[in-house]
């Protein structure tokens, strides 16, 4: 892990669509108002016409989307998570997931570490949300090489996804994109505890384990960038061997890593 | 035009032999519109009973999508589906559900039912046709109620922000919905006046009268960069007396004796 190599997941994001963009003419990206921040503005400028601005009209953007898919396109549609899962929620459910349309929704600025915008913009129940819906694929990247992994992979299923993304820079924790959709990477091999992260809270955990190591207390990390569908082996061996299950996320604790992967083990 | 109005007849008897052996459905809704969909289907759309998803055919989404009966029957009439199916309609056994699925049903472009959403779809399906250099046409049928949904007119402002002129809303003005007069519950009127100021042809025409609705599409062909809207005038429950412009026939089966006065009424 580099911690002094930072960059944001939502950069990495926009600089996956460039490359993607390149090679696939049916790529298509959706965006309301806020490319400059989202960063699909990095493929607006290179294949302005592949890239729609719908405004701040959310509900329209998602169902827009839904439409182009069902003509052979893959449209990547992005706004902040709250947005995105929140404001277009039942577009979400009834015009992609219902009909399971190819649409991938990217919500960048996802949980407490949006910050200084404040509550109305820390979006802590986005996975909640999408993972209940059928058909729906969520994934949570947590450093720049697993996001244009994450993104690359979701242009390859057929069917909605939704990829989660934050705003702040965060640690670079892997070398190469060696991931497998559906499959928690695991970071060590101690027994004092299994500590589940995902997204922006991996590299938070690694630290952890890195400090723990030194007072002599050894865990494992768990990196699930797939939220859904869940590696249930993965769980059980850790708790098998560590009798600990911790989780960390930058998201309500209802509906999100803990309650989707520790159901039956929760006190 | 004789041939169109035997049609539509034929769809309207097949619409009541649906609702009254479901014994629950859509009535009213759904004779206002079939004179607008028998003259989609049997003259101005570009489809192919043999090959339903054809990329290169024309489109229709049904917004209002709780008027599925007048699509099915219409589909059943062109071919699509067989018309001994459509007396299970909305039995748990059929594909014939109470809202259209695009997945089940061969001749649908798209699932819907949750109201507002049907215009955005319909835009990105325009779009997809103006990028891939295709000539066909996607046409949306809303409810005047249905226009009360803020989505509708995001989507508006989209198609004319888009230039679809490859795109033609239909609205099926028969002033009626669930909780009495629109202009009553909440008066979405002046709706042409409306669908001007977002920038769209717009075409006033008697939405029951076969001739007025080919002469609308016909002009709707025509009109380059901007998208049409037709505001259909139309009668709630058009073709059954006892039905027509009442508010309660909006999702009610009739009984035995009103099942025999409507066929007799539609012969």
């Amino acid at each position: 892990m580099n911690f002094d190599k930072k960059i944001a997941t939502r950069q990495s994001f926009g600089e996956a669509l460039l490359e993607l963009g390149k090679t696939n003419p049916s790529i298509v990206v959706l965006d309301a108002d806020l490319s400059a921040a989202t960063k699909t503005s990095i493929f607006a400028k290179e294949f302005p016409d592949r890239f729609f601005d719908m405004g701040i009209a959310e509900q329209d953007m998602i169902s827009t989307a839904a439409g182009l898919s069902t003509c052979g396109k893959i449209p990547f549609a992005a706004t902040f998570a709250v947005f995105a899962t929140g404001r277009a929620y039942d577009q979400v459910r009834n015009s992609v997931c219902y009909p399971n349309l190819n649409v991938k929704i990217a919500g960048t600025h996802s949980g407490i570490t949006v910050g200084e915008d404040g509550a109305t913009h820390q979006m802590l129940e986005d996975i909640a949300l999408m993972r209940g819906l059928p058909n729906m694929k969520v994934l949570s990247p947590s450093d720049d090489l697993q996001t244009k992994w994450a993104i690359e992979e979701a242009s390859k299923i057929n069917g909605p996804v939704y990829i989660r993304l934050c705003r702040l820079a965060t640690p670079t924790i892997y070398d190469e994109k060696n991931f497998e959709f559906g499959k928690g990477i695991q970071h060590g091999e101690g027994t004092d505890g299994a500590v589940f992260a995902t997204g922006n809270m991996v590299a938070k955990a690694l630290q952890a384990k890195e400090e723990l190591e030194k007072q002599g207390v050894n865990i494992r990390i768990v990196d699930i960038h797939t939220i859904k569908p869940i590696d249930k082996e993965i769980i059980v061996k850790c708790a098998k061997e560590t009798k600990k299950l911790i989780s960390i996320e930058d998201h309500s604790v209802i509906g999100g890593l803990r309650n989707s992967h520790f159901r039956g083990f929760d006190r | 035009m004789e041939d169109l109005q035997k049609r539509a007849l034929n769809i309207r008897k097949n619409v009541i032999e649906m609702i009254y052996a479901a014994s629950s459905g859509h009535p009213g809704g759904a004779l206002s519109c079939i004179d607008i969909l028998t003259t989609l289907y049997f003259s101005e759309m570009n489809v192919d009973i043999n090959n339903p998803k054809d990329e290169n055919r024309d489109r229709l989404i049904l917004s209002k999508g709780h008027a599925s009966a007048a699509l099915y029957a219409t589909l059943a009439e062109k071919g699509f589906i067989a018309k001994e199916d459509l007396l299970g309609f909305r039995n748990i056994n059929s594909t014939l559900q109470g809202h259209p699925d695009m997945k089940k049903i061969p001749g649908v472009d798209m699932s819907t039912g949750s109201l507002g959403q049907g215009l955005s779809i319909a835009n990105g399906m325009a779009l997809a046709g103006k990028m891939d250099k295709k000539d066909y046409r996607v046409y949306c049928i809303m409810g005047d109620g249905e226009i009360e949904e803020g989505q509708i007119w995001e989507a508006a402002m989209s198609a004319s922000h888009y230039k679809l002129d490859n795109l033609c809303a239909i609205v099926d003005n028969n002033n009626l919905q669930i909780d009495g007069k629109i202009t009553e519950v909440m008066n979405p009127t002046p709706i042409d006046e409306k669908f001007k100021s977002f920038g769209f042809n717009v075409i006033n025409i008697n939405g029951n009268e076969i001739d007025e609705i080919l002469n609308a599409f016909e002009k709707a062909r025509t009109a380059k960069g901007r998208p049409t809207a037709i505001i259909a005038q139309t009668i709630k429950g058009k073709g059954v007396s006892f039905m027509e412009n009442q508010a309660g026939w909006h999702g009610k089966a009739p009984s035995k004796e009103e099942y025999e006065t409507a066929i007799q009424e539609l012969s």
